[in-house]
């Protein structure tokens, strides 16, 4: 069945079309970013492409600098790839696609350097803001790496920190303090599917499914790259890549204008 | 001290607002939002599908299995840690109990229905939305069931029966008793009842009396919810 499915993706490629009648490297609509969508996180976003729907969440919180950083905040990024949204997602600690998903979140946000570490140290040593992002697929109907970064960013843009009591966060009551972000290192991720000859951006689970490769490239605001992670089983040539980090920089820039 | 007035001002029997919304979750086979004031529950139902791990197949009817979950992000509080607590568990089992007397799954042998429930933002009642949500969800689904299911916590606070409590009742320096009910519209039968805090006889039964009339309020949101996705013309 597979097989079936491939040819005829493959047909409709060679036509410069697909199932849903777009072009190869345009996205599903709408693209669409909610912001604070859960009053109690410090900060949040619902992100729709398509039909899928992410949501991600930040929470801050104040701890113990890690000994090789005893001078910067922490970050950490979770993502739970919850049944509610696929009815291949199983219950449980995450799986290999639930830690490559947050990871590669983590690795675009970090490597911008997008919020100043420093800037989160309370107390050399001691104390410094933790900064924890859960990224949740509401509907998983393809694409959740850009959507993840995407809605990580939108949700890191509008968080705001709580009032500190003595060194203690106290969340009932907000601050209008942002985060410390820098606007022109704003993460956001462009996965590009390699199907036979063709390349296409925002796969659905079926074009997902029968790709032979994938690159995502993380860009900044001034088409830097951040991070870049191959996947699927084929190989990729230089050249495919090369074109493959095009793609990513061109249409990065048409995601971002959903901010 | 009698509580004469509630915290946000909301008459004693008035429930905050309630919204509802059916067929959120395209992949989903059922799919409903249900929200009390700040409190939203969403709910997905896959199936009836194959039951793994095997040995949990019953050939003689269907089972069904439902798992409640708070979002890292949705507590008011520090981050709440992913992944089952006993607390979360409890609150499936007994979101299982509440939901099983509507349900009919005897032509599924050795099948299954999951039910997902998954809380974005929390204050208060996140059992009662869940329920809530998880009834319009399996209706969506197209499960064979003989009613809808409602919920809402009633309390007693300092001696004032009051419905639908807000997290800052339930933390309220007085007497709190909050009481979790959920009840069969039509019959008026209850298929959820807990009770934590002080409670007297009299204020029980006056309790599980605003309770169910609260509940067939609800009832008709759910229902209404249902009608604007199925009936020709409503969205979707």
């Amino acid at each position: 069945m597979t097989e079936d499915l491939k040819k005829h993706i493959l047909e409709l490629l060679s036509k410069d079309t697909r199932f849903d009648g777009r072009k190869l490297l345009e996205y599903r609509k709408p693209l669409k970013v909610d912001y604070n969508i859960s009053i109690n996180a410090e900060g949040s976003a619902q992100v729709t492409l398509g039909e899928t729907v992410v949501m991600a969440g930040v929470k801050l919180a104040v701890e113990k600098p890690y000994p090789d950083t005893p001078d910067a905040g922490l970050l950490m990024v979770n993502a739970e790839l919850t049944p509610l949204a696929n009815p291949d997602f199983v219950l449980g600690p995450p799986d290999i696609d639930a830690i490559e998903l947050a990871r590669l979140v983590d690795r675009g946000i970090r490597e911008s350097k997008i919020i100043d570490m420093k800037a989160l140290c309370l107390e050399k040593g001691e104390k410094a803001w933790s900064v924890m992002i859960d990224i949740i697929p509401i509907n998983d109907a393809g694409n959740l790496f850009d959507t993840a970064v995407l809605a990580a960013l939108a949700a890191l843009k509008v968080t705001k920190f709580p009032k500190l009591v003595d060194d203690v966060p106290d969340y009932k009551q907000k601050t209008n303090k942002a985060l410390p972000i820098d606007d022109k290192k704003e993460t956001l991720s462009v996965t590009v599917f390699k199907i036979g000859k063709n390349f296409i951006i925002d796969p659905t689970i079926e074009e997902a499914s029968i790709a032979d490769a994938r690159l995502t490239v993380a860009t900044m605001a001034d088409n830097t790259l951040c991070a870049l992670q191959k996947g699927g089983e084929h190989t990729l040539t230089a050249e495919d890549i090369a074109k493959m980090v095009d793609i990513g920089i061109e249409k990065g820039a048409e995601l971002r204008k959903a901010l | 001290m009698a509580y004469t007035k509630r915290l946000d001002k909301r008459k004693f029997d008035e429930t905050r607002e309630l919204k509802a919304e059916v067929g959120i979750i395209p992949r989903a086979d059922g799919s409903a939002m249900f929200s009390m004031g700040k409190t939203v529950a969403y709910a997905a139902v896959y199936g009836p599908r194959s039951m793994f791990p095997r040995f949990m197949q019953n050939p003689e009817k269907g089972t069904l299995r439902c798992n409640y979950n708070m979002l890292p992000f949705s507590s008011g509080g520090e981050r709440v840690r992913p992944g089952p607590s006993r607390r979360s568990k409890e609150i499936s089992m007994v979101t299982e109990k509440a939901l099983l007397p509507v349900v009919d799954l005897s032509n599924f042998p050795n099948a299954v229905v999951d039910v997902f429930i998954e809380l974005p933002q929390t204050d208060a009642g996140t059992r009662c939305a869940g329920i809530c949500a998880a009834a319009l969800a399996l209706a969506d689904a197209g499960i064979v069931m003989k009613d809808l299911v409602s919920s809402v916590s009633v309390g007693c606070i300092d001696g004032t029966i009051v419905a639908d409590l807000s997290y800052d009742e339930e933390a309220y320096e007085g007497k709190v008793a909050d009481i979790p009910v959920a009840v069969i519209p039509h019959s008026g039968e209850i298929t959820l009842l807990q009770m934590d805090g002080e409670v007297k006889k009299e204020e029980l039964k006056k309790a599980v009396e605003l309770a169910t009339k609260k509940c067939r309020e609800i009832y008709e949101v759910q229902k209404k919810a249902l009608k604007e996705k199925y009936t020709a013309g409503g969205k979707k």
